[in-house]
């Protein structure tokens, strides 16, 4: 087995500045109470004007006010970014006055820390994961653990897929950390004194052994009780014999060790998706126009590409709710001819939907819903071609002509070993029909129910030929067939009852 | 010459048979050696769509498909056959030499048929789709020879002799009469022969 952990330390604040049009903007989350409002996190527009955690909200705000001359050195032009819109919870004496020495567009924006938006992002980061792995755990705040030893023939090795992880963490914006180990405990721990690394069986111990106390998800006052008794680092512990150990610190030690090494199983909530998929974008003022929407839309589309890619699916139909300032949401419902999950081309499919949209209202927020996902197979010509390629093919159509039509509408051919024609042409009528072709001329058409014809007939062309069945299931035919010229010179199957007047259609000849 | 040159550059005249000698590939034989010569190219045109104008069912329509059928088939590839206008009698069509596991009908009527025509037409894994479409009209006719040509797949589709009149904008339009004959309404890229060709069978 081998874990990956990943730690995000700056989840809250990058997951905020996933909904802001200019992420570069000065940018911070505060938390408290709302006179006494201190910076939580801010990004690296914001530090580099000074503002730090902790800070009181006004002492920050205060820094975008004093002359750019006095503030710390940055990026030339980096400040001259213009902010798109006002921040919610901005306090209105902190609004930059224009003069000379001023930088009048640039302020700092401001957003509450909710810890309910980081525990979505973390889940949707789960959802991620689930793309390269079954096991995936929430177990420890601010990370994620899977494990990817069974994805490794798939991925390839090590390297090539720690590559790619990183790559898409870095596409998502999401700054991070990520070691490999055997064991998710050990994986979580070593994280937080290391970046890429990876850890065998072998190396674990010393690995271990290396990190100091504090850093080793030990409780603190477990970390006091061992400092004062001289101990610094991991590995001093290893060299006590264990019940020494287990009887001068006790058993919650003893396991966390245990569970560290991999001798103890460490029992993990694993994360199960939801086969759903809603999100939100709300619009600090209301939106008018339809081209305003785009952006949301495309983050909406990129979160729902990741979720379709953890599920290995993609999405047939889903629909956009836009919710209105003084009246019912309008609803978009957006169908597509066939299954996809690429963002880019639900994208373009999406604005070619939205074009055709008028607007009922000022927008105040974008809901994007997928009540249900459809399996989804990539069309890679260049990998399979030929044959497979058909067959695939076939089987997508063959699954979404009977997810629209239903089931028994799709019916194969199926020849049965049956006399009667109307027998013989129901699905799982009996025995399949051996290799012996009937010799007799039989009409490549059948007419679900005969019907009286004799007026429509010019002359009878060839037979009788008696057919006389199934009396063993009392559904006994007794008939004489004649091949028959219509009235317009088609050729027609009709059939008499011995000793009856009446002819009745029961089949053409094409 | 230069003036018919001169000419064709004025679009005052143009070449009927510009494109007429259309690669073998891009078609498909019929099966019927009369009907072979006269189509441009040599038989069926590939992604695109054939109309077959009839009386009804039974005019021949059979006898006219089933040796392409029964040739793609063989090869082992899917064929559809979208609301028929009765159920096909497997024995015949067996005896026909089509294989039938590769046979599939779909009994379904109205908008759903011409969704499932569509889509069966742009998926482009059938050899062959064989519609009855009364309903269809002009622009159905137009989805779909653009939906044939998109999944490169070759499709049949059969409506009433009533929609005679009607303009198609379909490559090739057949009109099935009595006693196994066939009228070339209209080939794109070629002349649409005066004579009726028999291809036997039928009525």
């Amino acid at each position: 087995m081998r874990w990956i952990c990943l730690l995000f330390p700056r989840l809250a604040l990058e997951g905020a500045l996933r909904r802001r049009a200019d992420p570069e903007a000065p940018f911070a989350l505060t938390d408290g109470p709302p006179q006494r409002q201190i910076i939580r996190a801010a990004n690296a527009a914001a530090r580099t004007r000074g503002v730090r955690p902790g800070q009181a909200l006004g002492f920050a705000e205060a820094l975008f006010m004093a002359p750019l001359s006095k503030a710390p050195e940055a990026a030339p032009g980096r400040f001259r970014v213009p902010v798109a819109a006002p921040g919610r919870f901005k306090a209105p004496e902190a609004a930059p006055e224009k003069g000379a020495g001023f930088e009048s567009s640039q302020r700092l924006e401001t957003a509450a820390y909710e810890s309910a938006l980081v525990e979505r992002w973390r889940h949707r980061l789960a959802a991620w994961a689930y793309g390269y792995s079954a096991q995936v755990s929430l177990h420890y705040p601010h990370a994620l653990v899977f494990e990817v030893a069974s994805g490794f023939s798939l991925f390839g090795p090590w390297p090539n897929l720690e590559a790619r992880l990183r790559r898409e963490l870095d596409e998502l914006g999401f700054s991070h950390r990520l070691v490999i180990a055997p064991n998710p405990a050990a994986a979580r721990v070593l994280v937080n004194a290391h970046d890429g690394m990876a850890v065998d069986d072998a190396g674990l111990e010393s690995a271990l052994g290396a990190l100091r106390l504090e850093r080793a998800g030990l409780a603190r006052e477990e970390v006091e009780t061992l400092k004062r008794s001289g101990f610094r680092y991991l590995g001093e512990l290893f060299a006590l014999p264990r019940s020494a150990l287990a009887r001068r610190f006790g058993a919650s030690v003893m396991r966390h060790l245990g569970e560290l090494r991999g001798e103890w199983p460490l029992a993990l909530d694993l994360y199960r998706p939801s086969t759903r998929f809603s999100r939100r974008f709300e619009f600090d003022r209301p939106v008018h126009a339809v081209a305003s929407l785009a952006f949301p839309l495309k983050r909406l589309l990129q979160e729902l590409g990741l979720f379709l890619i953890g599920q290995d699916a993609g999405v047939e139909r889903f629909r956009l709710t836009l919710e209105l300032e003084d009246r019912s949401p309008q609803y978009v419902d957006i169908g597509l001819l066939r299954v996809q999950r690429d963002p880019d081309t639900l994208l373009t499919l999406t604005r070619a939907h939205l074009e055709r949209v008028r607007l009922e209202g000022p927008v105040m927020a974008l809901e994007l819903g997928a009540e249900q996902v459809s399996d989804y197979t990539p069309l890679r010509r260049e990998l399979l071609d030929g044959p497979a390629r058909q067959a695939q093919a076939w089987t997508e159509l063959h699954q979404r002509l009977v997810a629209r039509l239903g089931a028994s509408a799709l019916k194969p051919l199926i020849e049965h070993r049956e006399h009667r024609p109307e027998a013989a042409v129901l699905a799982a009528a009996g025995p399949r029909a051996g290799e012996t072709l009937e010799r007799r001329r039989r009409p490549g058409w059948l007419v679900a129910e005969p019907q009286r014809c004799e007026a429509e007939i010019t002359r009878l062309l060839a037979g009788p030929e008696r057919i006389e069945s199934g009396w063993w299931d009392g559904d006994d035919v007794r008939r004489d067939y004649y091949l028959a010229e219509w009235h317009d010179g088609r050729h027609a199957w009709v059939w008499r009852q011995p000793g009856q007047p009446g002819l009745y259609l029961h089949g053409w000849f094409g | 010459m230069n003036e018919l040159e001169s000419l064709i550059d004025s679009r005052q005249v143009w070449r009927v048979q510009s494109d007429v000698d259309e690669p073998r590939d891009r078609v498909e034989a019929t099966g019927h050696a009369a009907l072979d010569s006269v189509l441009p190219g040599g038989g069926w045109p590939r992604s695109a769509v054939s109309e077959l104008l009839s009386n009804g069912t039974g005019s021949g329509e059979l006898a006219l498909l089933w040796p392409l059928l029964a040739r793609l088939t063989a090869a082992a590839e899917p064929v559809v056959l979208i609301s028929p206008p009765a159920m096909p009698y497997p024995a015949a069509w067996r005896g026909a030499g089509l294989t039938l596991s590769q046979c599939h009908w779909l009994d379904v009527t109205g908008r759903e048929a011409l969704w499932a025509t569509e889509q069966c037409l742009r998926a482009g894994c059938c050899a062959a789709v064989v519609a009855w479409l009364p309903q269809a009209d002009a622009r159905a006719m137009r989805r779909l020879q653009v939906a044939a040509a998109s999944g490169e797949t070759l499709a049949f589709v059969s409506r009433p002799v009533g929609r005679l009149e009607e303009a198609s904008p379909v490559s090739l339009r057949l009109r099935l009469h009595r006693h196994g004959e066939a009228e070339i309404l209209k080939c794109r890229g070629g002349w649409a022969p005066v004579k009726r060709i028999a291809f036997g069978g039928g009525g």
